[in-house]
């Protein structure tokens, strides 16, 4: 958990429940979100680094999807959904009327709960983006560096042209990272990308968040205490009181998150006493 | 409240270490009387004592691991679990200072003592005193409370240190000005120096309960003292 290129400058996480990095690819300020009437999320402001992993906990309800949805605009995909605040990426806000979502997801892409690949071949899942974005590359050079990135190429590479549908549940989720990765994305959202998985897969899937980081920055939403304190460099930590509206209430290094928290909810989320 | 369970399970276990530190106490009190009175019989219970003790450490160890598997604890769960494991291990070698006090007294025989014993049953009796303290620190998990008795005992085990060099520098003289004292001489350094290591591992203990406390870990009472003194 190197913080060599991303020095914090401030250590007062609880009081300001903010790390300060130096050269942060997102910078989220006040963010908040409504459903119709109704207050999700409010007032969360946090940054993350650069080629880092970032675990997104909290209890069931606090926000947590709601605010990685904010990340790459898959929010406007929902009726009622109202953005306030800003979501600072490469210097602009997201949410600025002359940015195109649909750009902003190839960079910052998603992969969800429950695998979704298309029902087409694994090549033509893996080269669906780079086809789409009309990209001048090698498909078949990027169909295979993608893959092995996801750590499965060994695994289908003498059967590209099954049906993604036709491969396991794990290896669907990693064709799924494989189609993220082949349009070179800044950052991948990921919401539980595990919890529907066996241990094995879930096992293989941890490995490679953790190899693709080096390239990638990561940020993940996972209920599992275990797999946030394996995986992530930073934990932020979400809650909701009584008026269901999600808040930060801690983010900090994985080390200080999961051995002491600074804030007794977390303390109490993550040994399990609430939540 | 979620993981009742869990915590009930987590009581038992400390219970079960403060049994066990009463048990070293005990035999620490025990093996210097026995010393002290040149009882063998005594010592000889302190012995087993000692094999009782050893059975409660691995019992313990047995329960920790159980609720490592079962609960995967993180954070101050974690660090509760963690800190009894350690601390069982210290009472165990604190038990095993007793038990060679025990045997100290079987080995000098039937002799009488050089001298009366004075220092090492104060020895004994403020070490005693360390480890209640650093335990009673451990059960309350309270910060506030922490720095002064962290003080406290390492002011007492300077106080242990002091005597165990009385102790010695005194018995050096005896065996200088009669060399057929050797024997008798060092086994009571033996027992003084016994004393003065059960000392320095309740002064462990408190340095584990820290570390349960507040989460940060470190290496000698130095840097413990350095924290209180900020």
């Amino acid at each position: 958990m190197s913080t060599d290129n991303n020095q914090i400058k401030s250590k007062e996480i609880s009081e300001e429940k903010i790390i300060d990095f130096t050269n942060p690819i997102i910078e989220i300020n006040n963010l908040s979100v409504k459903y119709g009437n109704s207050l999700a999320i409010e007032n969360v402001t946090f940054s993350v680094p650069e080629k880092k992993v970032i675990a997104l906990i909290g209890p069931s309800g606090c926000g947590k999807s709601t605010l990685i949805r904010c990340i790459n605009r898959m929010n406007d995909l929902i009726p009622n959904a109202k953005v306030t605040g800003n979501v600072l990426f490469e210097d602009q806000n997201i949410y600025d009327n002359n940015v195109d979502a649909t750009e902003i997801r190839y960079k910052i892409g998603m992969v969800f709960q429950k695998p979704n690949p298309f029902p087409k071949s694994i090549y033509d899942n893996v080269a669906f983006g780079p086809r789409v974005n009309g990209l001048n590359v090698n498909l078949d050079e990027v169909v295979e560096n993608s893959l092995r990135k996801a750590a499965l190429w060994d695994e289908v590479k003498d059967r590209l042209n099954d049906s993604g549908l036709d491969i396991s549940g794990g290896q669907q989720q990693r064709l799924c990272i494989a189609r993220t990765l082949a349009v070179n994305p800044e950052i991948i959202l990921m919401d539980e990308p595990a919890s529907a998985l066996d241990p094995i897969s879930t096992q293989s899937i941890e490995n490679l968040i953790k190899e693709i980081s080096k390239d990638v920055t990561i940020i993940i939403v996972t209920h599992n205490m275990q797999q946030a304190a394996r995986i992530s460099d930073y934990a932020l930590v979400m809650m909701s009181g009584e008026e269901r509206i999600g808040r930060l209430i801690e983010y900090g290094e994985n080390k200080q998150v999961f051995d002491n928290p600074k804030d007794e909810r977390t303390e109490a989320y993550v040994t399990g006493r609430i939540g | 409240m979620a993981r009742e369970e869990f915590d009930k399970e987590l009581s038992i276990l400390e219970s079960q270490l403060v049994i066990m530190s009463g048990m070293v106490e005990d035999a620490l009190l025990r093996s210097v009387k026995a010393l002290k009175n040149r009882d063998i019989d005594q010592s000889q219970r302190v012995i087993e004592l000692d094999d009782r003790i050893d059975l409660i450490e691995v019992e313990i160890e047995r329960f920790c691991v159980d609720l490592i598997r079962k609960e995967a604890p993180i954070a101050s769960d974690l660090r509760r679990i963690i800190t009894i494991l350690q601390i069982s291990n210290e009472l165990e070698r604190m038990g095993d200072y007793a038990e060679g006090i025990g045997k100290i007294n079987i080995m000098m025989g039937p002799e009488p003592l050089l001298k009366e014993l004075i220092d090492i049953p104060e020895m004994g009796n403020i070490s005693v005193d360390m480890l209640k303290k650093s335990i009673n620190i451990f059960m309350k998990k309270e910060m506030e409370n922490l720095n002064e008795t962290a003080t406290e005992i390492n002011e007492l085990d300077n106080k242990v240190d002091s005597l165990n060099e009385k102790i010695v520098t005194e018995l050096l003289e005896i065996v200088k000005n009669d060399s057929s004292k050797a024997e008798k001489a060092t086994y009571l350094m033996w027992a003084s120096h016994n004393i003065e290591r059960f000392a320095d591992r309740s002064t462990n203990i408190l340095e584990r309960a820290f570390y349960l406390v507040s989460g940060d870990s470190f290496h000698g009472t130095t840097e413990l003292q350095k924290h209180i003194d900020s």
